[in-house]
């Protein structure tokens, strides 16, 4: 009895010190995976939690932490935490600093992982939604957000100044930047709130122009990325309409000025559908979500992209590439599709979208989710952007008086931008 | 010695001499040991990273040799930085020293009530840089607190932080009212320490109030004076946080200081060597300044004995 006891014992021990030794995880090691995040929404971050506690039921030993950055200072960041040895091991990475990231090599590459998963279906992922985060026919980050740029209105502060709401002059065939700009300044006349701000621009984060300048037809650079068209035409139009929609009409408020369009202080504002979390539940307005008006060069869709990517050196490399697979699985990738609109070529139809976007309307989800997806243009990036985008921002700040000559300005700006740009 | 000389034995290792020097190494080790980990292998860590391209993203990091250097002597935008960390300096010094020795003159007098006045002017020295700075933001804003105020006497004020003037203007402005009451305490305490009989003496020869301010508190303070003017102009050849609260280097490049330069073109550019190439640039600037300063005070610093 007491022999067999013994024996059983060190067999098992034998056992246990074998699967130690070879390294086997009998008893799995646990794994902490940080993603950083530029979004603090409440709503966002519930999502993103259910989806991690998924991948906990087939995977229990990791665990995934969210960790928001805000968006000002996301990339400096994010990049600082890198250099200190100290890298997430997935992150959100935004569409102007794609060049830099999916270039650099600092990325972990994806596609084997991802067509060896059965039911990933990784080419049903749209082509031009990727370009932007592929090289070499090699995917470096998934697009899990596609956002079009679209206008939400606040329909009661525009019947108080009595003018135009957005939708009936989408009915009348007249939606358009000259009466857009028209039903702001009536909003800013009548005294009550601010007319259209662009959100997160603040004079600052000037690519978001993009989403009106875009309506001239206008580009802050060639389409090889070599040579500034910041001073061509049709720059130079869109930035006199905008330059008098501030200083002239008092429609759109000027630097320095902090306005809320979520919390009811403006008519209108340009942003992403992802925003549409932030519309107030206590206390709502009439709101609506259009189109972008049409500018001289007719109708048009801008969109702002988002990739999530591996670092090569995190030290969980394989699981954060599992992880980030599993995320963006069909099933999961119609969850994200509530605030992101997904890349996936069968979830882009306004059936499954209105599913998932219950604030929005079937035709605003074809007309401004679908049609935008389809159609847009990505904001301008380019390789080294952090540099290009402060010296842009640098040179027009000079454009941001009552006073200023555009054309001269934006002339200048080039000519300072251009070096960097060539090079 | 003569004592150790004429000792027929070997004398003994720990002479007083020796004891002393070792208790007073003890005495500065905690102190040595701080400024070698944080100031000395930092300075040279700098050094080795400026003669390397260090691409955070690609990880690469490659010796160039004196290249980032070569890039420093032919950067388009310094001279400009440069401008303005000089303008910033000087305005910061001129009207921080200046009012700070006139709030000192002011609170020595023996009134009721000054201990109030004095720990009033002293209180933003301990409140959070960064609380203080996002406040005056808010003050600042076109459509801010001073604007508001300037309405109601029917002044339209201009955008303070985005008009290239009054920017800088705004910023030496805030840092000032920030760091006023240090150098205040400071001058204070040199005011007190000023014998009265000279005073009395003075009066006795006939000199009014400012001769006596002139010949005799100046002088007597100088010592503090040159004290504080060099904790100035280094702590303003450092200001950060101010400029990437209110201005971010704005408008243009008037209020890009070379700090903020170099926290530009290293975290957010993202070229660490050229970045670590400008704070060594900052440091010959901080030391020449310093050392310059401190042969000056053979020159007009009054010392009593």
């Amino acid at each position: 009895m007491k022999t067999r006891y013994l024996k059983t014992s060190a067999a098992s021990l034998g056992i246990i010190l074998g699967l130690a030794a070879t390294g086997t995880a009998w008893a799995q090691d646990s794994v902490d995976l940080r993603m950083t995040i530029w979004s603090a929404n409440e709503a966002h971050l519930a999502m993103f939690n259910e989806i991690a506690d998924g991948f906990k039921q087939t995977h229990p030993n990791v665990t995934v932490s969210f960790d928001s950055i805000p968006f000002d200072s996301y990339t400096t960041t994010l990049t600082t935490q890198i250099a200190g040895g100290n890298p997430p091991d997935l992150a959100w990475i935004l569409e102007t600093s794609a060049a830099d990231f999916v270039n650099s090599g600092a990325l972990a590459p994806l596609n084997e992982t991802f067509s060896a998963i059965e039911g990933y279906d990784l080419w049903d992922l749209s082509i031009p939604a990727s370009e932007l985060w592929t090289r070499d026919g090699q995917l470096y980050a998934y697009p899990f957000s596609t956002s079009p740029f679209a206008m939400f209105a606040n329909n009661d502060l525009i019947a108080a100044a009595g003018a135009k709401t957005p939708a009936e002059l989408i009915e009348a065939g007249e939606w358009n930047w000259d009466n857009a700009f028209a039903t702001a300044k009536a909003v800013a006349d009548a005294g009550e709130a601010d007319g259209l701000v662009v959100r997160d621009f603040n004079f600052q984060t000037w690519q978001n122009l993009a989403s009106i300048w875009r309506g001239w037809g206008a580009d802050p650079w060639s389409a090889d990325g070599k040579s500034c068209t910041l001073a061509d035409q049709p720059m130079i139009d869109a930035m006199t309409a905008i330059h008098n929609a501030i200083f002239v009409d008092g429609g759109m408020p000027g630097p320095g000025e902090t306005v809320d369009f979520f919390a009811g202080d403006a008519a209108m504002t340009i942003t992403q559908i992802s925003r549409a979390s932030l519309l107030p539940k206590e206390d709502p307005f009439d709101w609506d979500l259009v189109p972008l008006p049409a500018g001289p060069a007719g109708e048009y869709y801008v969109i702002g992209q988002a990739g999530v990517g591996v670092f090569e050196r995190s030290a969980n490399k394989d699981v954060a590439v599992e992880f980030l697979a599993y995320m963006t699985n069909p099933e999961n990738s119609q969850k994200l599709a509530q605030f992101f609109p997904p890349a996936r070529e069968s979830l882009l139809n306004a059936e499954t979208l209105s599913t998932t976007n219950p604030l929005l309307s079937a035709e605003q989800i074809q007309t401004v989710v679908v049609d935008g997806i389809s159609r847009g243009v990505v904001l301008p990036g380019h390789t080294n952007f952090a540099q290009i985008q402060q010296t842009i921002r640098s040179g027009l700040d000079a454009l941001w008086v009552p006073e200023a000559d555009v054309a001269a300005v934006l002339g200048n700006v080039c000519s300072s931008v251009s070096p960097l740009l060539a090079r | 010695m003569s004592q150790s000389s004429q000792a027929p034995h070997k004398p003994p290792f720990w002479t007083m001499t020796r004891r002393d020097a070792a208790a007073g190494y003890v005495f500065i080790a905690p102190q040595l040991v701080g400024i070698i980990t944080f100031v000395l292998v930092p300075l040279g860590l700098v050094f080795w990273y400026s003669l390397h391209e260090w691409n955070v993203l690609a990880s690469s990091f490659n010796f160039v040799g004196a290249a980032n250097y070569q890039m420093l002597l032919n950067d388009p935008n310094l001279p400009a930085v440069l401008l303005a960390s000089a303008i910033f300096s000087a305005g910061l010094v001129v009207f921080n020293m200046a009012l700070a020795l006139l709030l000192a003159v002011l609170l020595d007098q023996k009134l009721k009530g000054m201990v109030v006045f004095r720990t009033l002017f002293f209180s933003p020295v301990v409140v959070s840089l960064v609380a203080w700075t996002i406040v005056w933001s808010f003050l600042l804003q076109a459509n801010g607190g001073i604007n508001g105020l300037l309405s109601i006497i029917g002044i339209e004020g201009p955008n303070w932080l985005r008009t290239p003037t009054t920017a800088m203007i705004s910023v030496v402005v805030v840092q000032v009212f920030k760091n006023v009451g240090l150098n205040m305490v400071l001058f204070l305490a040199a005011l007190q320490g000023v014998p009265k009989e000279l005073y009395e003496a003075a009066r006795v020869d006939g000199a009014g109030r400012f001769k006596q301010f002139r010949r005799i508190t100046l002088p007597m303070i100088s010592p503090t004076i040159l004290l504080t003017s060099i904790i100035t102009i280094v702590g303003s050849l450092q200001v950060f946080a101010q400029i990437a609260v209110l201005t971010q280097g704005g408008p243009g490049m008037t209020t890009t200081v070379l700090v903020y330069y170099l926290y530009q073109q290293a975290f957010q550019f993202h070229f660490f060597g050229y970045g670590s190439t400008l704070s060594i640039l900052l440091f010959l600037i901080v030391a020449a300044l310093t050392f310059a300063q401190w042969q000056l005070r053979k020159r007009i610093v009054f010392y009593e004995n």
